[in-house]
């Protein structure tokens, strides 16, 4: 009997998702009165865990786990899920997450929402409001299988230490069998993803050009913040579709969103709506995008972007 | 190669999102469906694998009788058949059993659907379905290549793009990148006059589970009034970032 959580990680760093969830895991685990477990792959620092209230850390360490594959991790979840009678398994909202849970979902024959938002509005049964119509509503969902799993939204949560002593150890890897290799993984180092960023500064056709993208990319790396970009500014090759940000592009829920010559489509707006701070600068005051903002600059981008660029750098330094 | 596409029909992308019926049920009045956007790179990308090899491209859709203009824009988008399960379904796990109960029988190479409906955002029918039928899964996909019975996908990683090879039979979850925007079939007449005379089975729905269910739909909360900032007193807006928003 427990709660599972699957942690993710970074150069043998935890991912600020894998302790929001521990936060969000030790919530319930002291509703439900019961134990929270993680499950590690290839890692090995279980006191941070320790510190956002996990009791008990399951490392899996093999060198075919290396590369994250989702047939591999889902059984060694499943394994550990099954033998240790969890009935809560959480899970984040990164695109490996969202690969692992339908996986586990159907082996464990749970019950599973995505995108769940908070804490569960009941635990009996078990009752979670999830986002949907890509953040323009919110539905009430019922999970009442012997098993259930919640997808919950990053930043949604947040992080609370809550000090556990913890244990940790060791099994060995559940053999699976595949024919699915990955062959090569392709990631922008230094580079914060759109997924895992607190800040995310967002151009529109504003910019008149990708000629021009020094000026998101400077306040960016200033703020150390991921860059993004509207759906017409990929559609014309000036970003990366990976930059696309919208309801068919990347869902973005940063703490603060700096949109700059973006007019704010509705379909714009779904994807940046849980993000907590919104911040429009734009020269066209009728922009629609000034309803959906917390903070507004009606300006030139061109003259706006630069200085408070250089501000920033020096309120850093100060 | 025989490919099947999973269609979801939605609301239009620009749809005022309003609920109904003491807000457990959303209101279709006046809002026009299409095929969900995901769904349609994944169908643009079957219909290039049908004139590169012949493949027969199969849509089917999980719904009541209303989702058949869906169905019938993808015959004229150039799929050969489209099948309609007759079930208004209740959750993502009950979508894949249907699915999966006709897989099983017609044998697939490929299946295709979009990594999530632009609807409920469950992003789990792909994925159930591939672990009920036991196939390889390669979802946020965004470049497929089939040589033989060898397929190379590409997907969507965190701040990156991973390249994997696999055998086939195989899921795709789709999204946009797998075909350019550009590239997406606006049916012309003769695709139209041809989807009339393609063949849209209706089939009952074989005995399914239920593993959630919603109870209410709510809007997002108003948001309070926008806080505007003079250009020349960006001082002012880093002070409010700092002091009140408090995210710098």
């Amino acid at each position: 009997m427990g709660i599972l959580i699957y942690t993710e990680s970074e150069n043998r760093k935890f991912k600020k998702s894998a302790l929001e969830l521990a936060s969000y895991g030790r919530a319930i685990a002291d509703q439900l009165g019961l134990e929270l477990m993680a499950v590690s792959f290839n890692h090995s620092d279980p006191q941070t865990l320790g510190t956002y209230g996990v009791e008990r850390v399951i490392q899996i360490s093999h060198p075919s786990l290396e590369n994250f594959t989702a047939q591999q991790y889902s059984a060694n979840l499943i394994s550990v899920a099954q033998e240790n009678g969890v009935k809560l398994v959480l899970l984040s909202s990164s695109a490996n997450a969202k690969y692992l849970a339908p996986l586990l979902a159907v082996s464990l024959s749970a019950g599973y929402a995505s995108n769940v938002v908070g804490l569960p509005k009941s635990l009996q049964p078990l009752t979670v409001k999830r986002s949907c119509f890509t953040n323009k509503a919110f539905n009430t969902c019922v999970l009442d299988s012997e098993v259930n799993i919640i997808g919950l939204s990053n930043n949604s949560f947040g992080i609370s230490e809550n000090p556990k002593e913890i244990s940790a150890e060791d099994k060995s890897a559940t053999p699976t069998a595949t024919n699915l290799e990955v062959e090569k993984v392709e990631k922008a180092s230094g580079q914060v993803s759109i997924a895992d960023a607190d800040i995310v500064v967002s151009g529109g056709r504003g910019l008149k050009g990708p000629e021009n993208w020094y000026l998101i990319e400077d306040l960016a790396t200033t703020l150390g913040a991921a860059t993004a970009c509207s759906k017409p500014v990929s559609d014309m090759g000036w970003r990366p579709h990976s930059e696309h940000v919208g309801q068919t592009g990347k869902p973005v829920a940063s703490n603060l969103y700096i949109a700059i010559g973006v007019s704010g489509a509705i379909q714009h707006l779904a994807g940046i709506n849980s993000s907590k701070v919104k911040v429009v600068i734009n020269n066209d005051p009728e922009a629609p995008f000034f309803k959906a903002a917390d903070y507004g600059v009606v300006g030139d981008a061109f003259e706006v972007v630069p200085e408070l660029t250089e501000k920033l750098k020096a309120y850093k330094n100060s | 190669m025989k490919i099947l596409v999973c269609i979801s029909h939605v609301p239009d992308t620009t749809s005022k999102i309003n609920f109904v019926d003491d807000a457990t049920a959303f209101d279709k009045n006046g809002v026009q469906f299409i095929i969900n956007p995901n769904d349609e790179f994944g169908l643009t990308r079957a219909i290039w694998f049908q004139q590169k090899y012949q493949a027969e491209v199969t849509v089917i859709t999980v719904g009541d009788a209303s989702c058949e203009p869906t169905l019938r824009k993808c015959l004229a988008i150039g799929a050969n058949k489209a099948i309609r399960i007759d079930l208004n379904p209740t959750d993502g796990f009950q979508v894949a059993q249907q699915l999966s109960a006709h897989c099983k029988e017609e044998k697939y190479d490929l299946i295709i659907a979009g990594r999530e409906s632009i609807d409920y955002n469950g992003a789990m029918v792909p994925g159930m379905l591939s672990a009920m039928m036991r196939y390889n899964f390669v979802t946020n996909c965004v470049e497929l290549e089939i040589e033989g019975n060898t397929a190379k996908a590409s997907r969507e990683i965190d701040g990156g793009i991973e390249s994997v090879s696999c055998q086939l039979p195989l899921v795709i979850g789709a999204q946009k990148g797998l075909v350019e925007e550009k590239d997406l079939i606006i049916p012309n007449m003769r695709g139209i006059m041809q989807a009339r005379q393609k063949s849209l089975t209706v089939q009952p729905p074989v005995e399914s589970q239920i593993k959630s269910s919603i109870s209410k739909f709510e809007k997002p909360a108003p948001k309070g009034a926008v806080k505007m900032v003079e250009p020349d007193q960006i001082d002012q807006l880093i002070d409010l970032l700092h002091n009140e928003a408090k995210v710098i």
